[in-house]
Parts: C-alpha cells; structure tokens; sequence
C-alpha cells in the first residue's frame, strides 16, 4: 500500500534547501549596454558583448552590483570586501559564449537568513532559513523547439535560438540545508520564497514575476529516517514557476521519495521537472557525463570590493522590511489576523495601502479591494488590480464619505470602470448615478408619495415611525434609487411632524 | 609513467566537444605527456606560502552606469549565422535539458 | 619615385607636404604587394575600397586645411585577430573562413579616427598560437630575409609586411611574444605595451589575462607614433588602464640614456642562446655604455619556471575563450545534415575547424582546469605569476629598465620545429615572463648574426605603466647602431620580388 504524505511524515525527516534566480529589473543587461525589456522581437536585444561575439567584453553594470548589495543587506548577509567572478565552463547552445560569468568561491554575500511564519497546529511558528550565498551571474538566451511535439524539446527537428535573455542579470539566492521542518516542510517552502518575493519586491530590485521567469526557483529536498542524524540524498526539483507549485513540489517529492525508501528503493540525486497538472515530477535527462565545470577566476573582469561606506550608505536606503511593515500597518488599521491573513493571502496588501495612501479609510478600502472588486475579479478571473486601480477605488470611496454616492450607486460605478466605461467620474457621468440631494426636488417627491398614500401618512403623524418605510421606499423608487435614504426619512419625518 | 592516459585524453575531448579519431587520441596523448612532464615543474616553485596572481593589474571596481545603448540591428546580429529562421538562429535539434 | 621604403614618419611628412597623397601612397603599398606578397604571403586580406575610401577621405580633409592626426593617411597592415566590421576577421582559422564582423575593435575604431589606412589583414598562426606563423590554417607566411624561413609568430604577417615595405606600421598581438619574436627575426621593432594599456575590444581573445595588442614598425619613433594613436583608457574594455597614456612620441626622440641604469637579466642568456645573437646582444649594451647608461647584472631565479606556467595558463584561458566556437552563432558548421544533434554537429565542427596545435591547448588547458588537477596545474601556474612578478620588483629596484635577447635564436627553416611542441614553445623563454608580469617590453633589431646573417632582436622592458622607458632607451640604442652601420639594419634585407 502506497504512503500518503502522512505516513511519509511520519516515518521520515525531510531537509530542504531552495536555490531561486532573480532577474534584476536593471535597465541594461549585466555586461553590456542592451535593453531588458521584457516581450521585444526575436534578437533586436543583442550586441557583439551578450551574443558572446568574439573580440567583445563584458563590463560590469554598476546598478547590478547596488542591487546584489541591497539583497544581501535585506537578507542579514555579510557583504564580502573583496569578491570576484568565475567563468562556468560548459556547453550550452543558448549559452552564447559557452561559459556562464558567474560567481564561485567568492561570491558578494554571504551567510544571511530569513525568518518565516508557519501557521502550525501549535500555532503560528517562526522558521528560519539561514541563507549560503548570494551571487551575480547572467542569464541565458531562450530556445524554441521546432517540429515534432511543438515546443518540446523531445523530437524536435531543429530549434530556434533568440538571445535577448542572454546577458540579463541574475541573483542567485541559495538556502543552507534546512532541518527541522516536519511535516510543514512545503509550506515553510512556500513561505520562504513568497518572502523573499516580497522583500525583492519592496526593494525595488526585480520584477519578480515567476509566470514571466523574472523568479524562478528550484527546490531540493532529502528524506531520512525520523530520528537516524542521517542526511538522505536530495534530488532537485528545477523551474518551479509559481508559488503554489513550490509548495506542491517539495510535497509531491516527499511522497515520492517516501515510497521509494519505503520499497527499499535508493534516492538518485538527480534534477527533477515539475508537472503542473499532476503536481509530480518526472526525471530530467540525465547526461552521460558527470559536467566539470572547471570554474575559474573571469579575466576579463577585475574584482568587485564594496567598501564599507558605500555599504553603509546602500543600508541608508533600505525600505521597511515587509515582515515588519506588515505589522506596522494591520497596528495601524486595527485589522484583526484573520482579515489581515486574507489580504496578504490575495495579495492586496499593497494595493491596499496604495488606496490608503491615496486618502481612503482603511476598513473601507480593504472591503472594496477584498469584496466587489475580487468578486468581478474572481468573474473575469483577473487579478482585482488589473480591474481597477488603487487611485479609482479611493476616489469612489472619497465620494460616498461625501455623500455624492450610496453604496449601491457605489457598485453601479465599479461595474462601470471594470467594464471600460471610463473613470470613475466618466461613469457617474454617463450613467447619471449622482445622488440626489437637491431637496425641493424630494420635497415633491415626498408629497406626492403622501398624497397616494394618505392613510400610510396618517399613521405616521400618529406617531407609528416604522410605517414611514413605506413612504421612503416610495420615494426612492420615484427618485430611481439616486437619493440619499437617510435625507429622504429626515425630510419625511419633519414634514409630518415626527422630526426631533 | 605517463603522466595522461589515452582514456584521459578521450574524456578532456568530449568535455571541450571536440570530436577525435582514434589516430588522433593516441596522437594527442604522447604529444600531452611529453608537455605535461615539461610544466610539471610548476609544481616545485608553487610553495603554500605564494599567493596565486590571477591577473596582472590591481584594478578593481570597473563598472559601467547603466544606461541603454542601441543594440545590433537583427540583421547585423545574425549576419555570421550558418542558419537562421524568423529572425533566430537557427541550430541542429538540442538534445539535453538546459542548466 | 617610391615612397614605400620611406618610415612612417617620412612618409607622414610626405603628406604633410602634399609631395604624396593619401590616395597615391595607398595605391604604392598595393603595387608592392602585388609584387611581392606572393612570396612573402603577409596578408589573407586586402580592402582596397575600404583603404582607397579612408585615403581619399584624409585627401579631401587635408585639402580643406583640416587639422589631422600625425599618421592620418599612412597605410597599416592589421593583424587578422583584431575585428573590423564589414571585413573578413578568421584569426588565420578554418573556424572563422567567412566571418565578417558586425562591429570595430576600439584599436579598429581609434585607427579610423586618426585617418590610418587599413590596407589589410595580415597571417597569423591560428588564433595567436604559435612562434612561426605556420599554424595558419591559409599556410605559412615566408620571413622577407630568407624566404625558407619563419617570420616569427604568431603575429609573423604584420612583421613580414613591415621588413617586405608592404605597410610601414602595423598591428600586433602579445600574449607570450607574439610581437615581439616576429619583430626580432625580422629585423622590425614591436611594442608590446603594458597590459591594459591599449584596450582589448574586438581582440579575439586567446589568453585574456595576457594578450595585448601593439604598435609594430620599421623605426622606433614609427612605434611610438603608432603607440599614442592605439593606447589610451576604454570603458568597453574593464582592465584598460584609466590614466594618461606615457609621452612615449617624446621619450622615442629624447635620445638621451646617460645615468640610466639598465638591468641585465642573468638567466636570459647564455646557454640555449645562438652564438651570434649572445654577441650582437652584447655590442648593443656596448653602445648603451657609451651613451651614458651604466649597465647592472640582475637575477631574476623565478624565470625557469615562466616558460612552464606559461603553458598553463595561456591554454587554460585559451580553452574557455574559445568554447564559443560551436558553429551555432557564427562561423564554421559542419555535420548540420540532419543526422545530427547541436552536440554533435559541435563537435564535428571543433574537430574540423580548429587546426592540431589548437586542439593540443585546448585540450591542455581543459586538463589543467579539470576537477582535481586544478590546484595541481592552473593554481601552481598563478603562484609561479606571482613569483615572477617579485623577481621583477626585485630587479626593477636595481635598474629603470631591463634588458636581454628577445628570442634565444634567429630565424630558423619554415618545417624544422613543427613536429616538436616543445623545442617550439622554447621561441618564447625571454619574451613570456613580460606577459606574466603585465609590464611593458620592446624588441629592436640589433644587428645580424655571424652565422645566418639574419637579424637579432634586442628586448627592452620597462615598469608596468613606464612605457616611456623603453622608447627612450630604445631610441637611444636604434640611434647608435644606425651611426655605426651608416644606415638602418633594414636598408641590408634583400630584394623582393626579384624574378
């Protein structure tokens, strides 16, 4: 009988470690003056430097190495004084020179950490995941597979090769073995890259978008016997894209690993691909030989030595880190955990704060971002901040605190933008939806709901309040719904003389 | 003793992807260990206490700012390619998974 | 009435004058090597249009009364390692047969600005490795002073352009000697500058940690002429040295050596060193006494071992400099039939495109980086750099410049040394311990050996960033042996082109 993940925790320790690449958001490439920009035609990116044409020579983009620091710096890393790049020798067709320029032995940090919160059966639990390096490299050119299964590599007849990758800056963040997670090991997986997404993200250093490989991670993990002190043999699950994936890799690996050393099966320490249907990985090509990268040190760049001023003065500029900021914000909005969870969980944390920011009340702006905008959202299945934009929420939300929009008419609005009719104003515009608050104009409206019902009236100026719904729901419906219902009661109420 | 095997010298060869002949190898492979016998000498002077020079300037912090500049036109960029096919190179089918 | 046989500063002059045109001047070199270029075999290319179009260019512009670069319309001859765009750039390799560049080195690019008139491309051993020019895939080039024999290498086209009177400047690359060798057995003088100071964009690499490229001519102020125009700080190259280049045009004409002190280098000579070259050598220092410089032994005991780290590093950087020739980019492919993957058609292609001296450093170079051997091979290789840098401190201490025979024998038989690797990398003894170190050194001819009749080389070397050194000494020298043989060594060479 196969084991579930349960059983498989049970008897076994997993130890993860995760590598993840960054590409920087630089405007040029690592080593050359070429344009990032992500989505441009086929090899309009490329010049003699990252097409690795011979003669040409790499010179290190300045802003790269600043990035690199501030990574470090977010990531508690010592920053080296004297760190150098390596040549990694192997022969790739969409590596243009047939090295990578990497880092080796001296990389530029060193020895971080990153603290994470688990929500456990114990509850929420603090796990730390020490950080080995971080590294510059380059990217490398991107490969279409052409004929046979389209876009496989597998029986292709001939690929083809665009090289407006090649040359992107890349960080590479790699994690020291990390024991002790249990039975969370997937979500402290989890939890860790989505951090880190966060902290890259607040540090303005990377686009981090994993559908567009700007993140790209790949995740190891090793199983040994609960209690052995024994490490088992890791395999490595590569370019899992996104963080959901991290979670059910590592997991589908535990299960997997699992029933192989329980058939008495031997671990391989191979490279695994993730399969984003099955949540399973299948074995990569092996290749026939064990690669010797013969790293040495790259001649045609000369070492990066940050001095301690210019460290310090790139700490100066550090924002607030997002654990923190966090914090900071649900004290200041006294937003209970749960409904904090729930923003972060739908990443409109920051969308959030933006509307905030913008001058919107907290609890009104997370209940327009986490309630109509997401369930269009969720309709359309979009992200809600591809509907609408933080400046138009607060804008709505400013109008209603004005008194110029009811919640309803409010949602009559929303719909409006989020269907292309304009901004916020344009659709109240077009579509008429100003409140009325002309009160002449109630005025006769009143009267003429009194006159069609004189006995409702009657029993109102007898002092039966609760009957004056009727007048109001009246009103209302004369006006289309466009008046402020709790104007039209306090005029009702006077005019028959039940005002205080 | 040889300092390099024929079997050494195959396998250097597949790691630098250059295809050899069998007349080749047996070639390279006396040709090899007379040189190496030659520069094994190194080993002698490169005392513990020698740090390694990697490169004989003391420059370092050379960095660029980093501003766009024009790139290639696509044209240029694959004027030298044996094959080429909606504006990519184009190459023999890839067997083997990337890095 | 010629003007080929004139230097470069003559020639110069001659423009200056508007005794000659750019244009005419140009048109001269061609005739020459037409007439003599299949015996001497210097260059795989010419650009006539491209070189015509530069002269015709400078014309105009002097005749508007333009302010121009003191070469601008003298002819270069370019060693075909250094890429010009439009133009066929093979490193005397099958690999690159009909590459042409999308884009100028900087020495490329600083030539053009300075309205130099590229003529051509010149024969090298394949991607800058060897000491004969015979490892050209497009066949040997044949040394002007005695046609069955080596040019020097590997940069033996632009030195046997200079001593034919095909170009009366030329671009060299120095990455054991490689200026410098072919210089001396040429009879030529070659500079190669302190490392990073000319820059090394567009150089195809071969050992970047030792390559750089030089001015070579058939007079020592040529040289520096040469020097000032190529070198200089480039933000495209990350070890180009950013400060003012040395006034080495005013150190060439200084001629002027009294109190200097000059540095024989023990262990570069005697034995292993041809009779005939040991005594020009030392006449030659003879003539530095009586110019006022005051002559001191040094030693420099970490040089037996230059030769060794040498023929580890270079290779080791050889083998991953040239990884990128895998035919999918650019150059040659060969086995693209459909039978085969990219891996294969790789390999095929490396096998096919890259001549046997090539593959013997790759592979070297791949052993000595390999898993287990590294510390073994490169690593002790780089402690022996380091050590070789001290004995040079060590000497510099005692001496402003130093001084020894640039190659240990004149020229020998196109053939004689091809089958015999290491009696080859020999060529090389005092020429690689200056591409160890990074400093500067120059090779001038001094005289013609008893035995062979066929020029010497006399090698200068000076601090890292004192390049101004040896062109004064070197001036001084070329200066003296000029007045005691009446006229300059070249003025002996034999004709060309006589049949």
């Amino acid at each position: 009988m196969a084991l579930k993940y349960d059983d498989v925790v049970a008897k076994y320790e997993p130890t993860l470690g995760l590598e993840v690449h960054v590409e920087l958001n630089t405007n040029t490439k690592m080593f050359c003056g070429c344009s990032t920009e992500f989505g441009a035609e086929p090899n309009t990116q490329t010049c003699p430097v990252c097409l690795g044409l011979p003669g040409s020579l790499p010179v290190v983009n300045e802003v790269a190495i600043e990035s690199a620091i501030k990574i470090g710096l977010a990531l508690n890393c010592s920053i080296a004084p004297f760190s150098r790049f390596a040549r990694k020798n192997y022969f790739y067709p969409d590596m243009p020179k047939d090295y990578q320029i990497s880092q080796y032995d001296e990389p530029i940090c060193v020895n971080g950490y990153l603290d994470v919160e688990i929500d456990t059966d114990e509850g929420v639990k603090v796990f730390r995941v020490e950080i080995e390096r971080v590294h510059m490299e380059e990217d490398t050119g991107k490969s279409l597979h052409v004929g046979g299964a389209t876009g496989r590599i597998h029986g292709a007849e001939y690929s083809l090769l665009d090289y407006n990758r090649a040359g992107i800056p890349l960080m590479e963040i790699v994690t020291k073995m990390v024991p002790g997670t249990g039975k969370y090991a997937p979500q402290v997986a989890r939890a860790y890259v989505t951090e880190l997404r966060d902290i890259l993200r607040s540090l303005g250093v990377s686009d981090v978008k994993m559908e567009q490989g700007s993140l790209r991670c790949d995740a190891n993990v090793s199983l040994s016997p609960m209690g052995s002190g024994k490490l088992g043999t890791r395999s490595e699950t590569k370019n899992v894209n996104s963080l959901r994936s991290v979670e059910r890799a590592i997991h589908g690996e535990m299960i997997r690993q699992g029933n192989r050393l329980e058939n008495g099966e031997r671990i391989i320490q191979e490279t695994r691909h993730f399969l984003e249907e099955s949540g399973e990985t299948r074995p990569g090509r092996s290749k026939e030989t064990a690669e010797d990268y013969r790293y040495f040190q790259e001649p045609d760049l000369v070492p990066v030595a940050p001095d301690a001023g210019w460290i310090e003065e790139i700490r100066k500029t550090l924002p607030e880190k997002p654990s923190i900021h966090r914090k900071r914000l649900q004290e200041q909005w006294s937003v209970p955990d749960k409904e904090m969870a729930a923003m972060v969980n739908a990443e409109l944390l920051d969308t959030v704060e933006a509307t905030v920011n913008l001058g919107a009340d907290p609890t009104k702006a997370r209940s327009w971002w986490l309630g109509e905008v997401s369930r269009l959202a969720n309709e359309k299945d979009v992200a809600p901040t591809e509907l609408m934009t933080p400046a138009q929420v607060a804008e709505i939300i400013a109008l209603i605190a004005a008194g110029e929009l009811t919640d309803k008419l409010a949602r009559h609005v929303v719909e409006g933008v989020v269907n292309g009719e304009g901004t916020p104003a344009q659709v109240i515009e077009k579509r008429g939806l100003k409140v009325v608050s002309d009160d002449s104009a109630l005025m006769s409206a009143i009267e003429a709901a009194i006159a069609a019902q004189p006995d409702t009236a009657e029993r109102v100026r007898s002092g039966n309040i609760p009957a004056a719904g009727a007048l109001i729901g009246a009103v209302m419906k004369a006006t289309g719904g466009q008046a402020d219902a709790a104007r039209v009661r306090e005029l009702l109420l006077n005019h028959l003389g039940q005002g205080n | 003793m040889a300092a390099i095997s024929r079997d050494e010298v195959a396998h250097l060869a597949r790691l630098a992807r250059i295809e050899m002949s069998s007349d080749e190898l047996d070639h390279l492979a006396s040709e090899l260990d007379q040189i190496l016998h030659a520069v094994d000498r190194v080993q002698e002077a490169a005392k513990d206490d020698v740090p390694p020079t990697s490169h004989p300037l003391p420059l370092k912090n050379v960095t660029r700012p980093d501003v766009v500049v024009p790139s290639l036109s696509p044209e240029d960029a694959l004027s030298g390619a044996p094959a080429a096919d909606e504006q990519r190179f184009k190459v023999p089918q890839i067997l083997g998974d990337a890095e | 009435m010629t003007n080929i046989f004139k230097s470069a500063q003559e020639m110069s002059s001659a423009l200056v004058a508007k005794e000659v045109s750019a244009v005419d001047l140009a048109n001269e070199h061609f005739d020459r090597i037409e007439k003599v270029d299949g015996d001497v075999h210097a260059f795989l290319h010419l650009d006539k249009e491209g070189a015509l179009a530069q002269a015709r260019d400078v014309d105009a512009k002097r005749a508007a009364g333009e302010k121009l670069s003191p070469l601008a319309g003298v002819p270069l001859a370019l060693k075909d390692v250094l890429t010009q765009k439009g133009i066929p750039t093979t490193c005397g390799s099958k690999m690159l047969e009909n590459w042409r560049p999308p884009y100028d080195s900087t020495v490329v690019t600083r030539l053009k600005a300075a309205g130099v008139v590229i003529l051509g491309k010149t024969n090298m051993d394949e991607f800058a490795m060897g000491s004969s020019t015979e490892n050209s895939a497009y066949g040997p080039t044949h040394n002007p002073w005695d046609l069955s024999r080596i040019p020097g290498g590997s940069g033996g086209g632009s030195s046997a352009a200079l001593a034919a009177f095909e170009a009366p400047l030329a671009i060299g690359t120095d990455t054991g000697g490689s200026i410098r060798q072919p210089a001396a057995v040429t009879g030529t003088v070659g500079v190669k500058p302190t490392y990073g100071a000319v820059s090394r964009y567009g150089l195809v690499a071969f050992s970047s940690s030792l390559d750089q490229a030089g001015p070579c001519a058939r007079t020592v102020l040529d040289t520096a002429l040469l020097h000032e125009v190529i070198a200089g700080h480039d933000p495209k190259d990350s070890s180009s040295i950013n400060a003012p280049v040395p006034s080495v045009v005013a150190a060439a004409k200084k001629l002027d050596v009294k109190g200097m002190k000059i540095g024989v280098i023990k262990e570069l000579g005697g034995d292993g060193f041809q009779k005939g070259v040991s005594e020009r050598f030392n006449e030659a220092l003879e003539e530095l006494v009586k110019a006022g410089a005051e002559i001191v032994e040094v030693s420099c005991p970490n040089f037996e071992y230059a030769l060794a780290a040498y023929y580890l590093i270079a290779p080791s950087e050889a083998s991953s400099n040239l990884a990128r020739f895998d035919s999918m980019r650019y150059g040659l492919r060969v086995g693209d039939d459909g039978s085969h993957g990219a891996e294969e058609v790789m390999s095929l292609t490396r096998q096919a495109g890259f001549g046997k001296e090539v593959k013997r450093r790759i592979i070297l170079g791949t052993y000595a980086l390999s898993s287990g051997y590294y510390d073994a091979y490169y690593g002790s290789a780089q402690k022996v750099r380091t050590l070789i840098m001290r004995d040079y401190e060590a000497a510099f201490a005692k001496a402003d410049v130093l001084v020894s025979p640039t190659a240990p024998t004149t020229a020998f038989k196109i053939g004689e040394k091809a089958d015999d690797p290491v009696a080859m990398y020999l060529n090389d003894i005092a020429t690689i311990p200056v591409n160890m170190a990074g400093i500067g050194g120059m090779s001038l001819p001094c005289g013609l050996a008893s035995e062979d009749n066929l020029p010497v080389g006399f090698q200068i070397m000076t601090p890292a960033m004192k390049d101004d050194l040896m062109y004064q000494v070197g001036g001084t020298l070329e200066a003296a042996l000029n007045s005691k043989w009446g006229s300059p060594l070249m003025s002996q060479a034999p004709a060309l082109g006589a049949k």
